[in-house]
C-alpha cells in the first residue's frame, strides 16, 4: 500500500527538491542587488544625494548624471541609490514589528475562546480604519521620523497577522493529533508551543514578505503625499513627489524612482509567492 | 447473454502525466452486458475509480492520461471521441453516481434546478414537461413528497435522500450504462441496504448495465452478477460472483477474502478474575445550542441528547464493543470517558476514582495515563511535523520521565508493534496508513494504560491491513492484559474481537450483552435491523460458502 | 435568516465602538496640542487655557470620549478649526467625486477581474493562467501613483485621448464625466483588479476540485454552465469577502489617486486637514470611512445569505 498522499507532506523535503522557478531566481538576484546598493550606497553613488547645484537643474541623463538631475540640480541616480536605504529599513521594521505583535495576539485569540470575541472585534475595528488615513494622521500629528513612519504603517498591518495566526490555530486545533496530545497530558502552554505554533510559522513567513512589500508601497505613498519622512532624506516617494511638479518637462524624474521601486516590490512579491508555494502548498495561488 | 456488450474495455492503460509517468492502469479488459451488474472490487490504489473516470471521460486534466487501449460504449471509442461528443453521451447514454452524497450535489442550487439541467442539456423539452419528468424521476426512486424535494436545497435532505436524488438524476434519461463509484460507502448500513435494493430494482426495470465499484466484499455479494478483482492497476481475477467467492483461483483473491471478518461471533473467551478498570454510571451528555440572539427572539433552545443515561463496566483483559450508526452517540461516549468532552451528568470511574469532577490537566494526569485512545484517521492523529520518536515520548515527558529512558522504551515498544527501531527518526508521512495506526498504538502503549479506547480505529484501513491491525491489537491486549473499548459501525469487526457488545441508537443503549448473545440472537428490533442490513450477511468469506440457509 | 441578520448587526456595534476609541485615542494621545493649533504660535498661556476649557480638553479622557460620542449621536460632528464650517457640510461638498471614483473603480474591477480569474482557474497551469498571475503580481507591485502617471504619460500626454487631470460631475453630462473619470478609475482599480482576480482564481481552483463540479460534468453540462452556474456561485464568498476587506485599501488608493489626478474629493480634503491639523475634520472623515467600511462589510455578510442557502436557512 502506498503512503497516503493527503495534506501530510514533509515540511522540509519540498524546500530541497525541485529547483526554483527562473522568476524566483531573478527576483532573488534583483533583491540582493538592491540590498547591496543600499548597504554600500556611499560607494555606489556618484554624488552626495543632497548636493545642490543651481547650474545643473533638470538636466537630462548623460555620462556624469546617469539619470539626469532634479529641480535643485541634485544627481537623480545618487538619490535613487540612497532612497533604497529608507525603503528597506521601513519594510524590515514594519514586517518584523507586525509579526512580533500579531503572533502572540493570534495565538491567544485562537486558543482562549473567551478572549477571541473581544480581540477579534478590536481587530475588525482596526481594519475598518483605512491604513493610509491612519498613517497620514499619525505621521502628521507627530514628528515625521523613521520610527513614527514605521509605527504608523505597522499598526494597520497587525489585524491581518492576528487573523491569519488565529485561523491557523483554529484549523490545527481541530486535528486529532491535538486531541491526542491533550490525552497524553500535555499542558496548554506546551501544547501551543509544540503543536500549534509550528503550523503558523510557514504562513507567517509568507505573510511577512507581503507585509514587507506593502510597507514599502505605503511609505512611498506617504512621502508622495508629503506626509512621510522629511524631504531632506531622499526616499523614493520623496523623489517622485518632487519630480511630479516637473512631470510634463521630464517624466523620468518620476519614472526612474518608480521603476526601481516597482522592481523591488515585484521581486519581494515574487519571492513571497515562491515561498508560499513551497512552505504552504495549501495556500497556493491565494494571497494577502 | 446473447446481446452485444454495452461497455467494452480493451487493454486500457492510464498513466500519470508527471515527469516520471507511473502506470495507474496496466492494460485491463472487461465487458458489461445490458441488465448486468459488474463489480470492480479492490483495495485503495487498485485503480478501480480511475477505470470509472476513464469510461465517463472525466479524468482530471493535467494529472492522468489514457496511454493505450479502448473504451467502447456501444462500439464507440470514448477515449478517441471529441469532448463535445462525450459531453452529449454523459448524462444521456452513460451516467454516474459518486461516493459522497453530502458533497456530490451543488449546495447553492435547488434540487429541482439540478435535475432540470439534465433534461435541458440533452432533451428538447418545455419547462412544464421537464418539471413533470423530474417529479416522476423522484417518484421512481421512492423519494417522499417529490414536489417538496424539487424546491429543496441539498442541505435540507438526509444522506440517503441525497443519494436517491443522485440516482434519479443519473437514471432520468434511461442511460444504457450506470457507473456507481462506492455509492453506499458513506452511508449507514440500513440506508446502504435500501440504496442497493433501489439500484438493483431500477437496473432490472430499465435493463441498465451497471459498473459498480466497491471495496466491500459484502456489497459485492449483495449486488454483483460478475466481479473483477483488481490490484495495482491490473485485473487479478474475474468471473461469476459465486464462482470467485467460493473457488477463488488466485492467491490474492484468497487472501482478500480471508481478511473479511465473519459476522458469526467468535467463541467467548473465559474471563479470569474480575478487576474493574472502567465504569460508567448514568452518563449523560447534552449539547445545547442557543445564541444570545435566538434567546432574544424567543426561539426554543435547540439541544441534542447525544449520550442518554449510559452505564456499563469494563474489566481488565476484556473487550467491549459499542456499535451503532452515525449519530448514535458512540463517539460522544468515548469523548466523555476521555474527558475531551465534559459529561453533563453521571460518573466516569477510572480505577475506582470518579474523574468527572476533576478539572485541568494536572488533576486528570492519572486518568489520562490509565485510559488512552486510538483515533480513526491515522493520517491526522500524528503531528506531521514531529518525528515518530518525539510523538511517542510526548506523554512520558509530560509525566516526568527522563528523555533518554523514554526514547529507549519507545524503541522497544515500536518493536512490539512490529516496526523497526529506526522508525523513531522518521516522519509520519514516510509510513503507510496501517503503519501509522501501529505508531498510534505504540504511542498509547507508552503510557502503560489500563484501558484503550479505539474509536473506529480500523475503519479507514483496507481490509487486509485492517486484519493485521486487529491482530496486533489483540496481541498487545493479551500481553499487557488491557481492557479495550472498541467503537465501530462494522458488525463484522465487532463480532470477531468483542467479548461484550453494546448497541446504541440516538444516544441510548438499546441492547447490551455478551457478543454471542447480542449478535447471534438479538432481542431488540433495532439490533435485528442492523444485522439484517449488514451487507453479505449470508456469506462466510473466509470459508467461501453461503451460510444463509444455516441461520 | 432574521437571527443571522441581527447577529451580524450586533457584532458591528462593538466594532464601531473600537473604531471610535481608536480614533479618539489617536488624536488625544499623539503629541501636539489642539489648543495650540487653534490659537496659533502667538497665543499666550491664558488664551490657550481658555480654549482648552471651552473645548473640554481639561476633562478626564473618558468624559471627553463620551461627550464626543454623545454629540455625534445627535449628528453634531463639530466645526472645522480652520474654516469654521460644520465638518459634515464640508464632507458633503467633497464626497461626490470620491463616490464617483470609487464606483468607477469597482465597476471596472468586476468587469475585468472576474472573467480573468475564472479563465485562469479553468485553464489552470496554461498560458492564460500564467499571464493573469503575472498581471496580478505586477498590479500588486506598482504603486497606484506610478500607474496613474504612466496612464497620464501615455494616454493623456502622448496620445491625447484623455484630459491630463481634473474632474467634471455627472451633472455636467455623461461624456465629460466619463472622459475624465476613466483614467483615475483605472489607476485606482489596478490593485483591486490584481487582488480580486487572484482571489477569484484561487477560490475557483478550490471549487473546481469539488465533487459537485464533477457531478455537473458527469451530467453532460457545457463548460460555461459548469464554470458560471455551478462553480462561480460557490466560489463567491471568499471573493465577496476580499471585495469587502479591500474597501479599506480602496480608500487609501482614493487619497493617492485624487492627488495624482487633481480631483477635488475627500482624499484631498483629508490630506489638507491633516497638514492643517484640523482635528474635528480628521476625526469625522476617518470615522465616516471606517463607518462605511463596517456597513459595506455588513452588507457583504448579508449577501452571503443570498449566495448560500445554508446561511439563509440557519
Amino acid at each position: 500500500m502506498k503512503p497516503s498522499q493527503s495534506a501530510q507532506k514533509a515540511p522540509r523535503s519540498r524546500l530541497l527538491t525541485n529547483p526554483p522557478h527562473w522568476t524566483t531566481v531573478l527576483a532573488l538576484v534583483v533583491l540582493v542587488i538592491i540590498v547591496a546598493i543600499a548597504v554600500f550606497a556611499p560607494a555606489v553613488a556618484n554624488f552626495e544625494p543632497t548636493q545642490l547645484n543651481a547650474m545643473m537643474r533638470l538636466k537630462p541623463a548623460d555620462d556624469t548624471y546617469w539619470m539626469g538631475t532634479d529641480s535643485y540640480g541634485r544627481d537623480l541616480y545618487s538619490r535613487v541609490i540612497y532612497g533604497a536605504q529608507v525603503s528597506l529599513l521601513v519594510g524590515a521594521g514594519v514586517s518584523i514589528g507586525a509579526l512580533v505583535i500579531g503572533l502572540p495576539l493570534g495565538l491567544l485569540a485562537g486558543w482562549f475562546r473567551g478572549l477571541d470575541a473581544v480581540l477579534m472585534r478590536m481587530m475588525d475595528g482596526m481594519m475598518a480604519i483605512p491604513g493610509i488615513l491612519l498613517a497620514i494622521a499619525i505621521v502628521a500629528l507627530t514628528d515625521a521620523g523613521l520610527t513614527t513612519v514605521i509605527i504608523a504603517i505597522m499598526l494597520p498591518e497587525i489585524p491581518q497577522v492576528v487573523r491569519l495566526v488565529r485561523s491557523r490555530v483554529l484549523s490545527t486545533r481541530s486535528e486529532t493529533f491535538v486531541d491526542a496530545a491533550v490525552l497524553l497530558g500535555t499542558p496548554p502552554l506546551r501544547l501551543i508551543w509544540r503543536h500549534l505554533l509550528p503550523s503558523t510559522i510557514a504562513p507567517l513567513i509568507v505573510q511577512g514578505t507581503y507585509i514587507y512589500a506593502s510597507a514599502i508601497l505605503t511609505e512611498a505613498a506617504l512621502s508622495f503625499l508629503g506626509v512621510g519622512i522629511g524631504t531632506e532624506t531622499p526616499t523614493w516617494g520623496n523623489i517622485m513627489a518632487e519630480g511630479r511638479l516637473y512631470f510634463a518637462l521630464n517624466p523620468w524624474l518620476v519614472y526612474w524612482p518608480a521603476i526601481v521601486l516597482s522592481l523591488c516590490i515585484l521581486s519581494i512579491n515574487l519571492l513571497g509567492d515562491a515561498l508560499r508555494d513551497r512552505l504552504d502548498p495549501k495556500m497556493k495561488g491565494r494571497s494577502i | 447473454m446473447t446481446s452485444a456488450p454495452v461497455l467494452s474495455v480493451r487493454d486500457l492503460k492510464v498513466v500519470t502525466t508527471a515527469r516520471n509517468p507511473a502506470e495507474i492502469l496496466k492494460g485491463i479488459s472487461f465487458d458489461i452486458f445490458p441488465g448486468e451488474t459488474l463489480c470492480l472490487v479492490g483495495e485503495s490504489g487498485s485503480g478501480k475509480s480511475v477505470t470509472s473516470l476513464v469510461s465517463m471521460d472525466l479524468l482530471p486534466r493535467g494529472e492522468l492520461a489514457v496511454a493505450g487501449g479502448e473504451v467502447l460504449l456501444n462500439d464507440e471509442d470514448i477515449t478517441k471521441a471529441s469532448p463535445s461528443r462525450t459531453r452529449a453521451l454523459r448524462g444521456s447514454e452513460m451516467a454516474m453516481i459518486f461516493q459522497e452524497p453530502m458533497t456530490a450535489l451543488n449546495p447553492v442550487l435547488t434540487i429541482g434546478l439540478q435535475m432540470d439541467e439534465v433534461f435541458r442539456a440533452h432533451r428538447d423539452m418545455r419547462k412544464p414537461e421537464r418539471k413533470a419528468a423530474a417529479l416522476e424521476a423522484f417518484e421512481s426512486v421512492s423519494l417522499p413528497d417529490p414536489a417538496r424535494i424539487y424546491d429543496s436545497f441539498p442541505h435540507q435532505l438526509s444522506g440517503g435522500q441525497r443519494q436517491r436524488v443522485m440516482i434519479a438524476m443519473a437514471l432520468a434519461l434511461k442511460p444504457k450504462l450506470l457507473i456507481a463509484d462506492e455509492p453506499t460507502t458513506a452511508l449507514d448500513v440500513t440506508t446502504q441496504k435500501q440504496i442497493l435494493e433501489l439500484i438493483q430494482r431500477l437496473k432490472e426495470e430499465q435493463n441498465t448495465a451497471v459498473l459498480f465499484i466497491t471495496h466491500d466484499m459484502g456489497v459485492v455479494v449483495d449486488i454483483a452478477d460478475r466481479v473483477c478483482v483488481m490490484r495495482h492497476g491490473e485485473i487479478v481475477e474475474t468471473g461469476k460472483v459465486q464462482d470467485v467467492l467460493s473457488q477463488p483461483k488466485e492467491q490474492y483473491t484468497r487472501d482478500l477474502l480471508a481478511a473479511v471478518p465473519s459476522l458469526t461471533p467468535r467463541k467467548a473467551r473465559p474471563q479470569e478474575g474480575q478487576e474493574k478498570v472502567l465504569e460508567l454510571i448514568g452518563v449523560n451528555k447534552i449539547f445545547s445550542f442557543q445564541s444570545f440572539i435566538s434567546k432574544l427572539l424567543g426561539h426554543e433552545e435547540h439541544s441534542v441528547h447525544a449520550v442518554n443515561d449510559v452505564s456499563f463496566r469494563l474489566d481488565r483483559g476484556r473487550t467491549l464493543g459499542i456499535v451503532g450508526e452515525s449519530g448514535s452517540g458512540k463517539s460522544s461516549v468515548a469523548r466523555c470517558i476521555l474527558r475531551l468532552e465534559d459529561p453533563t451528568s453521571g460518573a466516569v470511574v477510572v480505577n475506582g476514582n470518579d474523574i468527572v469532577p476533576l478539572r485541568g490537566q494536572k488533576a486528570l494526569a492519572e486518568a489520562r495515563r490509565a485510559v488512552q485512545m486510538i483515533f480513526q484517521d491515522p493520517n491526522r492523529s500524528l503531528n506531521p511535523r514531529l518525528r515518530v520518536g518525539e510523538s511517542l515520548i510526548e506523554g512520558p515527558l509530560n509525566s516526568g520521565e527522563a528523555r533518554a529512558e523514554a526514547m529507549a522504551r519507545a524503541g522497544d515498544i515500536l518493536e512490539i508493534v512490529r516496526l523497526p527501531r529506526e522508525s523513531l527518526d522518521r516522519y509520519p508521512h514516510q509510513f503507510s496508513g496501517g503503519q501509522r495506526q501501529r505508531i498510534a498504538i505504540a504511542r498509547a502503549l507508552m503510557m502503560s494504560p489500563d484501558v484503550i479506547v479505539a474509536d473506529e480505529a480500523v475503519s479507514a484501513l483496507d481490509v487486509s491491513v485492517q486484519a493485521q491491525v486487529l491482530e496486533l491489537l489483540a496481541e498487545v491486549q493479551k500481553r499487557q492484559n488491557l481492557a479495550v473499548l472498541f467503537i465501530t459501525h462494522d458488525l463484522r469487526v465487532a463480532a470477531q474481537i468483542c467479548d461484550d457488545v453494546m448497541v446504541m441508537q440516538r444516544g441510548k443503549v438499546v441492547e447490551f450483552g455478551p457478543a454471542e448473545q447480542v449478535l447471534a440472537h438479538p432481542q431488540h428490533a433495532y439490533t435485528r435491523d442492523l444485522i439484517n442490513a449488514a451487507p453479505g450477511r449470508d456469506w462466510d468469506f473466509a470459508k467461501g460458502r453461503n451460510i444463509g440457509a444455516l441461520v | 435568516m432574521l437571527s443571522y441578520f441581527l447577529r451580524r448587526l450586533l457584532t458591528a456595534i462593538p466594532v464601531m465602538f473600537f473604531v471610535a476609541v481608536f480614533i479618539f485615542l489617536l488624536l488625544r494621545l499623539t503629541p501636539g496640542d489642539p489648543a495650540q493649533a487653534i490659537a496659533g504660535d502667538q497665543a499666550t498661556p491664558a488664551q490657550l487655557e481658555q480654549i482648552r476649557e471651552s473645548l473640554g480638553l481639561n476633562e478626564p479622557l473618558s468624559t471627553q470620549f463620551f461627550t464626543w460620542v454623545g454629540r455625534m449621536a445627535k449628528g453634531d460632528f463639530g466645526q472645522s478649526l480652520i474654516s469654521q464650517q460644520p465638518v459634515l457640510q464640508m464632507i458633503g461638498q467633497r464626497i461626490g467625486p470620491t463616490i464617483a471614483l470609487a464606483l468607477t473603480a469597482m465597476g471596472l474591477t468586476v468587469l475585468i477581474s472576474l472573467p480573468m480569474g475564472v479563465l485562469a482557474a479553468w485553464r489552470h497551469g496554461g498560458l492564460t493562467d500564467r499571464a493573469v498571475m503575472a498581471f496580478s503580481v505586477i498590479g500588486f507591485s506598482v504603486p497606484i501613483f506610478v500607474i496613474g502617471y504612466v496612464l497620464i504619460g501615455v494616454f493623456a500626454v502622448n496620445l491625447r485621448w484623455f484630459p491630463v487631470q481634473g474632474y467634471k460631475p455627472l451633472a455636467d453630462g455623461f461624456w465629460p464625466f466619463a472622459h475624465r473619470i476613466f483614467l483615475p478609475g483605472l489607476a485606482l482599480a489596478s490593485i483591486y483588479i490584481a487582488l480580486v482576480s487572484r482571489m477569484t482564481r484561487a477560490s475557483m481552483l478550490e471549487v473546481l476540485r469539488e465533487d459537485y463540479v464533477r457531478t455537473a460534468r458527469a451530467k453532460g453540462l457545457s463548460e460555461i454552465v459548469v464554470l458560471f452556474r455551478h462553480a462561480l456561485r460557490n466560489a463567491a464568498i471568499p471573493i465577496l469577502t476580499v471585495v469587502g476587506t479591500g474597501f479599506a485599501m480602496m480608500i487609501s488608493g482614493v487619497v493617492v489617486t485624487e492627488t495624482v489626478f487633481n480631483i477635488p474629493g475627500l482624499g484631498r480634503l483629508v490630506v489638507d486637514a491633516v497638514l492643517a491639523r484640523d482635528y474635528p475634520l480628521i476625526q469625522a472623515i476617518i470615522l465616516l470611512t471606517a463607518g462605511t467600511y463596517v456597513v459595506i462589510n455588513l452588507l457583504i455578510d448579508l449577501s452571503y445569505a443570498l449566495t448560500d442557502p445554508r446561511i439563509r436557512y440557519q
